[in-house]
Formats: structure tokens, sequence, C-alpha cells
């Protein structure tokens, strides 16, 4: 690849593009209008093509006017479509989407064979051509980006209440209508300005697609927006990088390829949310309970026999839950190295510490138990199998509550003793 | 069908219900219920709003699944016994804007008879018309179904229900929102269908008319309170343990199960 | 064959098979899933081309089906993790694998022969001139048919399942109910669906197949009230989009499938102004009379 100057201007571009994007992508996505940006980017050709046929000019600003009015009037237009008949959002989206586009491309194709239209370049709004991209189309850009970048900031408070919920930003009296307004606004505007860029079908990736992965990272919106807009321009420059190292593969579908890979890693791997994370969470819980019915069974057998720190065998404890020794032995080995359980051979048995650690888990079953039999009047038949279910689940905090809410009872429904730190 | 037959008894219960407990994010939640829905019964479901009535239907009808315990129909699965059951969903599940006519909708309810691939003939429109009669509205069943108010759209779903010739009817809400005259003919229905024999299971908000209308009467609030004849069992003292507030602990407990999807799994 | 009549009776072939599936997209509010399926069909195009070097084979409508419906799979499995809104979920599946398309396309463009401009407005103006030839002997426009063998499909499963798909449509709770399984009753549509918009992509094109699958039967559903009557004025209203946007583009000597969809757009507006029961006009008489006599009919409850 050579670095040369279209190149630069290439890459200059499409990171800010996909920075802005992103970082409005955000509101689209949080406000449920992911596929209307995609009805406006459709709507948005009629629009460049009556600007070029009425003005006979192609510079970037005079067909953006245009794409922008086009936009715009078709937000207007699905609005009244849903207001005013019986059809139903996803119709009028679908609809104007469609026939606007379909007057673009009516529109292009009678452009295309005037004499003036054969070089017109019009045509680089349906796939969009980052590779032409001039300086004035960097300046253009520039603004923009300038432009809506400050407006969030300036509007953040306000623009989040207006995604978050209307009806209280009306209550405290905010202008929540010229506030939408503005987001439509913003948003055709950024979108105009990509579809030179990445095209007509693209566009709505490079808003949603960004914020989409944002929104796997973090709860809080402001961080949302800077993640988007980082992860907008790593894709844009990405995307043009490869656009330009490999042959004959567009800058639009490679950003909208690198921004999607992105989103799939983040489906997987963020933090809490991630589909990896909750496996190995699911997991971590799994092994957790089995250390605790390991626990209980030795605390359980103690105190039916010759008190809680006497050895157990494993043949027996693997008797309890038709459990392998290999696995059982998995379990203690964790809890062996927290100096719960001491091993000697194939025996185990509790130390002080992990007498503590099972009293909680008994607790916890009797104490729910309890609470079944109490307050809910369940028959004693009932009780056993939830209890083994929210030894669990439950938190101490929980129990706690339970614990002064049943008025600190002695023993469980089935006479046993609940047992109770220093008690 | 007319109001003659008389379904034959099978000296089952209707619905049992065997320690149940459904705990899912997007519906309420019931704990451990145990229940036993005798045959040929007008049952009521009552309970505050969130108290799982509706799941409760929903679970018999397998449309939401248990985390534990089982539900039976006339002794069988749901699945076995499918086309025993008769569901009436709440008015607003479905789109009234749909293109159809009210004798269309009240012929749904004899797809499931009808089976696969084959249409409906003149004998199930002429069925579907004597429901919509029974109810009162036959004149109506032209009429494209947003044009019907909303006490005539629940009778329309009710007729629906006739058409099914169930054994068993599960209905969420059916007098919900109609005016004092639909509530009548709809009672003079449900009482028609408990002399056939049949088993009418209605979740109800309104508790002063339980005792006039109903024989049984389940209370609920997230678990069993009470169930039973409504003489027995709809006392002040069942109804101010139904009432008295929403058990903390019950929502707090539930929110564990949810935090730990592996226990969910056991 | 009659180079117009050919075009026309495309078009009219077309325009039915996507009115009669549109109209359960619509009434089932999944207009977008079928925009969706019209984009990621794209590639399994494209790699159709590439696997068996031509146009006609069955295994490029099977493969781009395909992907159509693991388009709808992937939009709902996104949904369900519970991580994405549905409209966004829609809104990240279909770009990527258009873009996939798009690059599969620009690389290996000496072995596919596809216009990219094509793939978003269609060349139904060149139907007439690509004919098949059987034993020797030309037996009439590709063209027609693929959309022919399309529209029989359609109808023939449209016929069969007609009281299985108006169930799953009203009430979904009741289908389930009933035992009749909606699950595959709405992949069976969404094949339906896929399958459709590959037949019509070349003629049509990409985004203007949408205007074909939501446009005429969203005006039928603004003049009528039974699904059979829908389905008729749908496949009528597509009829006339496609005669009255040939004479328009022939006006402007413009983009056929364009002036399709803007005539499909015109029926539309007339639709939503002057419907006797749900135009605009109406709605505003009846709410005047009602307000005026103050015991309308809309009133009461």
């Amino acid at each position: 690849m050579e670095w040369t100057f279209t190149v630069r201007i290439v890459l200059a571009g499409s990171a800010l593009l996909g920075l802005t994007g992103g970082v409005l992508g955000c509101f689209a996505l949080l406000r449920r209008q992911s596929l209307l940006s995609d009805a406006l980017a459709h709507a948005a050709l009629p629009g460049v093509c009556l600007a070029f046929l009425i003005t006979g000019s192609k510079s970037p600003e005079v067909l953006l006017a245009g794409a922008m009015v086009a936009g715009v009037l078709g937000a207007f237009a699905i609005l009244a479509v849903i207001r005013n008949s019986r059809i139903k959002e996803d119709s009028a989206i679908g609809i104007i989407l469609s026939v606007f586009f379909g007057a673009g491309i009516v529109l292009l194709t009678w452009i295309q064979k005037l004499p003036a239209g054969n070089q017109s370049g019009l045509d680089r709004f349906l796939f969009g051509q980052a590779a032409t991209m001039g300086t004035d189309d960097i300046r253009l850009l520039s603004v923009v980006a300038v432009l809506v970048l400050c407006a969030v900031v300036l509007f953040f408070k306000e623009f989040k209440l207006v995604s978050f919920d209307q009806g209280f930003g009306v209550s405290l009296g905010l202008p929540v209508k010229l506030l939408e307004f503005g987001l439509t606004a913003l948003l055709v505007l950024v979108v105009v300005i990509g579809l030179q860029m990445v095209g007509v079908v693209l566009m709505v990736a490079t808003l949603v697609t960004p914020a989409a992965a944002a929104r796997q990272w973090t709860d809080r919106l402001g961080l949302m927006l800077l993640l988007s807009g980082g992860i907008g321009a790593v894709s844009g420059s990405v995307g043009a990088l490869a656009s330009a190292t490999l042959p004959r593969v567009p800058t639009g579908p490679a950003i909208v390829l690198v921004s999607s890979v992105i989103l799939v890693f983040s489906l997987m791997l963020a933090p809490r949310r991630g589909m990896v994370w909750a496996m190995l969470q699911d997991r971590q819980v799994e092994r957790r309970i089995r250390r605790e019915n390991l626990l209980k069974d030795l605390y359980l057998a103690g105190e039916r026999g010759t008190g809680f720190t006497s050895w157990v065998t494993l043949p027996i404890l693997m008797g309890y839950r038709g459990l392998t020794g290999a696995g059982l032995l998995r379990s203690a080995r964790r809890l062996v190295k927290n100096s719960h359980l001491e091993r000697s051979g194939d025996q185990l048995r509790l130390t002080v510490e992990g007498i503590r650690e099972a009293a909680k888990v008994v607790r916890k079953h009797r104490l729910w138990e309890s609470y079944l039999s109490r307050r809910l009047e369940l028959p004693p038949d009932h009780l056993h199998r939830d209890a083994e279910m929210m030894e669990h689940a439950l938190s101490d905090e929980v129990v706690d509550d339970l614990d002064r809410r049943l008025g600190y009872p002695e023993c469980d429904p089935h006479g046993k003793p609940i047992p109770r730190e220093q008690s | 069908m007319s109001a003659a037959d008389i379904v034959p008894t099978t000296g089952l219960p209707a619905v049992e219900v065997h320690d149940l407990t459904v705990a899912y994010r997007s519906n309420p939640v019931l704990w451990d219920v145990d229940l036993r829905i005798p045959e040929g019964r007008l049952v009521a479901i009552v309970g505050p709003n969130g108290a799982g009535k509706s799941t409760l239907l929903k679970t018999v009808l397998g449309q939401v699944r248990q985390t534990t315990g089982w539900v039976q129909v006339f002794g069988e699965t749901y699945a076995t016994r499918r086309s025993w059951v008769g569901y009436v969903p709440q008015r607003e599940s479905v789109d009234w804007d749909f293109p159809t006519l009210a004798l269309d909708v009240v012929t749904m309810g004899l797809y499931g008879r009808i089976g696969w691939l084959r249409r409906p003939g003149k004998r199930h429109r002429e069925i579907a018309l004597a429901c919509l009669e029974r109810l009162g509205i036959g004149h109506l069943a032209k009429r494209q179904i947003s044009q019907l108010s909303g006490g005539q759209q629940q009778r329309v779903f009710l007729a629906r229900a006739l058409a099914q010739d169930a054994r068993l009817y599960l209905m969420d809400e059916p007098l919900a929102g109609v005016d004092a005259t639909t509530e009548k003919a709809i009672m003079q229905i449900l009482r028609d269908l408990r002399e056939e024999g049949r088993t009418v299971v209605v979740v109800h908000h309104d508790l002063q008319s339980v005792p006039e209308y109903f024989d049984n009467v389940v209370l609920l609030n997230m678990r069993l309170v009470a169930a039973g004849p409504v003489d027995e069992v709809f006392t002040d003292e069942n109804l101010q343990r139904t009432y008295g507030g929403r058990s903390t602990i019950l929502t707090r407990a539930a929110d564990a199960m949810f935090a730990s999807k592996a226990t969910r799994k056991e | 064959m009659n180079d117009t009549f050919v075009i026309l009776l495309v078009g009219c072939m077309v325009a039915s098979s996507c009115a009669l599936v549109g109209t359960f997209l619509v009434l089932r509010k999944m207009a977008l899933l079928g925009d969706a399926i019209s984009h990621s069909v794209l590639p399994g195009i494209a790699i159709g081309f590439l696997l068996t070097q031509s146009r006609s084979s069955l295994v490029m409508v099977a493969g781009a089906g395909a992907l159509g419906v693991l388009t709808v799979f992937l939009v709902e499995r996104l949904q369900r993790t519970g991580r994405l809104y549905a409209d966004a979920s829609i809104g990240v599946v279909f770009p990527a694998l258009f873009a996939v398309g798009v690059i599969l396309i620009s690389r290996y463009a000496s072995m596919i022969d596809l216009d990219l401009d094509c793939v978003l407005y269609g060349e139904i103006a060149y139907t007439p001139w690509d004919l098949v030839v059987v034993a020797g002997k030309t037996v009439g426009p590709r063209a027609v048919w693929v959309t022919g063998l399309t529209l029989l499909l359609n109808l023939v499963v449209v016929g069969l399942f007609f009281k299985e798909l108006k169930l799953v449509s009203f009430d979904p709770g009741l289908c389930e109910a009933l035992g009749f399984r909606p699950v595959r009753l709405h992949y069976l549509l969404m094949a339906l669906v896929s399958v459709t918009v590959v037949a019509a992509f070349e003629s049509v094109g990409a985004i203007l197949v949408v205007a074909m699958l939501v446009v005429p039967p969203s005006v039928a559903y603004l003049l009528v009230d039974r699904l059979i009557l829908m389905l008729i004025s749908a496949v009528a209203a597509g009829c006339i989009a496609v005669f009255a946007g040939y004479g328009l583009a022939r006006m402007v000597d413009g983009s056929i499938a364009g002036g399709m969809a803007v005539a499909a757009g015109g029926l539309f507006i007339l639709a939503f102004l002057f419907s006797p029961r749900y135009g605009l006009i109406a709605t505003w008489i009846r709410g005047r009379r009602a307000t005026g006599s103050s015991a309308g009919p809309n009133s009461v409850l």
C-alpha cells in the first residue's frame, strides 16, 4: 500500500464518520430508531437527485442540502402515516424507505441519460465511494463532526432524558418535541454525510453496529457514547486501510465488516453481559454449589455422628449424592486450599473455618424450610428440595432478614437446630 | 353442540398442579403451588396485580415453562389433553385491526378439530354462527372485528371458546372492561357450561361478585394462599392474607434465583 | 414474445408473489424482516455464482433462500439473548451480510456476472433477452420461468396453509393451544419470503422488492376487511403498480423497477387519503360527525 494523499484523505474521512456515526448511533439505538435511520438513508436519495436537477451543481453542500430536506421529509412522512392510519410502524418505515428510494432510482437513471448527467457521479450515493473523496468533503465532514459532538456535549443531559423517559422530560418542562427534532435532524445530517462514503444500505450499520457493541460493555450513557465513537473510529480506520491494501475491496463494506466483527466479539466477551462471561459464571456457580454441598454433607455427618471435626471417608460422601470420587476430590482440593477442609488419604474433615462456612449453608437451608412451612404453610414434603436450591442462592442479607422476621427460631420444621454464629 | 349436551365425567381432577415453581424474568413469580381443581366447577382465580394469575394459566397451557413441579389436566399432560382444553386470552393480546370478520374468529376455535390443511366448511361456519348466537351477537357475524365494541369483542372470544367444545376452559379476565349487560350474558354462558359438566377457570378481579358468581375460588399471591369452595375459603382472614401486601422475601428470593442461572437448572 | 409483454408479465408475477407473502409480513408486523431478508440473500447469490458459474441453477436459489432463513434465525437469536433490542438486531445483521455480498462481488467480479447497481434496482428491462435453451430450443425468457414457478409455489403454499397462516398471524397463542406449530409456520413463511426475494432479486433488485413486499399489502390493508380480500387486493395493487410504473419509466426513460415502486407509493397515497373506511378524509369526516352529534358509533366504548 502506498501512503498516498488519497489514502490519507479516505482514512481521515472514514475515522471521522465512524466517530460521529458511533456517537449519534447510541441515541438511535436507545430510542429504538435503528431502522428509522435505515429509512432516512434511503429517503435521502431523491433529495440528492432533485438538488442536482434543480441547481445543476454537484458540489457536496448543494447535494447534501437536498438529501437533508428529503431525509427530514421522509421522517415526517413515517410519523404522519403511523399517526393517521391503521398502518403500523414497521410497514410505515418499509413503505417510505422503498418508495422514496424508488423515486431516487428513477431520477438517477433519468439524470444519467441527460447530457450533463453522465459525469454527475451521483451513483456513488448508492454504494458509497470513499475513494473519490476530496479535501472539500473532508472539510464538510469535519464541520459536521464538530457540530454533532458539540451538540451532544452541550445537550448531553437533555438528550439522555429524552432517550430514556419522554414523559418525565415533559413533566420537567423540557421542550421534548424540539429536542427530539434536534436529535433526528442531527441523525439525518450524519446519515446524509455518510451516504457518499458507505452508501445507502450500509449507512445503518455505521450508526447502529458500534452503538450495539458499546452497549455490551457499559450501562452508562456517557461511557457508551465514548466507546461507541471509539469503536466507530477504529472500524472506519481499519476498514479504510484494509480497502487500500487489499485489491478490489470497497471501503464501505470493509468498515461494516470490521465493526460487525467488533460487535460479535463484544457480544461474546464483554464482562457481565457477554455470553462467554455468562457461561463462565454459570460454571463458577455450579462449582460453588458442589463445594457448599460437600461442606454441608460433612457438617450433617458430624451432626449425626461423633462431632463436626471427625474424619469421613470418600465412599460415604460419594454415597450421599451419587457423585464420583474424582468430582468430589476436585471440589475438595479448592476447599483444602482455603483451609476449610483437611484431607488425609481418602478421608476428609472440616476445619474450624470449614464448620463456620458449612453452618452458614445449613442455616440458610433450615431457615428457608422454616419460612416455607410457617409462612407459606407448605406441607413437610415440599420443603427440602426447594431449600436445597435456595441455600445456594439466598444472600446473607436476605437470610438475616428472614431470621429476624421468623423471630430467630431454634429449630427447623423437622426439629433440627438452626446454627448461628456466636450463639 | 346443544345446551342439552352433557359431558361425561372422568372422575379426575380437571387440573392438578404439584409443587409448581415458576421464576422467569418476564413473568410474575409462583412459588410451590399445590392445587387441585375439581371437575365440573366454576372457579375464580383471585389475587392482586402481579400475583401470578395469568402465569398460572399459561403454565397449565405449557406456554410458560415451570422451574420445578408438574401440571396435569384430567390426569394426563397438557400435550395429551390439548383438545380438551379451551383458552380465552386477555382481549388485548391480539390485534383487533386484523382484517377478519367476527364469524371467522369464532371459526378459528374449530381449527383444532378441522386439522392441518383442510378448509373450514359450511358445517363449521354454522357451528360458529350458533356459538355467536348463544352469546347474543349472531347479527354481528359479518362485522369486521375492529368495528366491535370492547364488550362485543369479549363475546366473540367467548363464542370462539364455545366452538372449541372443551371440557376445561381457562379464561384470562373475560369480564375485564365489559359493561353490565355483557357481564351478565357471559356469566350465564359460564353457568351453562358448568351445567353441561364442563370446568371453567376464570381469572377474576372483582372480589365482590365472587360469592355470587363462582363455586370455588383460588386465592393467589405469588404462592397459593387458599383454594376450595367459596363458602369455606373466601373468608376475610384469607383475603387479608392474599391482599395484605407483597412478600418482599419471595420477591428477593426470586431475584436471587434469576441471578444464578445454575441454581435454576437443579 | 413481445418485449413489453415479457417485462409486464415478469413484473406482475413478481408483484403477485410478493403481495401474497408480504400480506402476512405486514399483518404480523414483520415488514422489516422482509427488508432484512431482501438484503442478506446477496452473499448467497454471490456464493451460488462462484460455485456453479451460472445464474440459472437451482443451487443458487436454494443457497440464497437458506441465507434468508439464516438471517431470520440470527435476528431472533440475537433478540432472545436479551442483549439487543429487536430493531437493532435487524439493523446489525443485514448490513453485515450485505457487506459480505458486496465484497464477494467486487473481489470476484470476473467470475460473478452481476452488476452491483442492479443489485439495488434490478434489470427488468433486460429480462426479455435472457432466454432459456432446452435441448437446443429456446423455451422463453428465463425470468418468466423463474418468477412463474415462484408464483406457483406461493399460490400453492398460501392456498394449502391459508387457515394456519391466518391463525398464527391473528393469535399465535391460540395457534399453539390448538396444536398447530407457530414456530414451524413462522419459518415456513420466512422460507417462502426468502425464495420469493431471490427470484425477484434480478428483476427488481434488493430494495425495490421491499416496495413490492410492503406497499401493496399496506394499500390493501387500508381498503378491505377480510384476509382473503386483502390478499386479492394486494395482488391487484401490485399489478396496477407494475403497469403504471412501466408507463412512468417509459415517460421519463428511467428505471422500470424504480417506476414501479413510485407507482406503488402513489397507490398508497390514494388509499391513505381516500379509503372509504380507513382513509384520512373518511376518518376526519367521521370524527367531525361524531363530535357534532356527540353520540357517534365510535364514542360508545
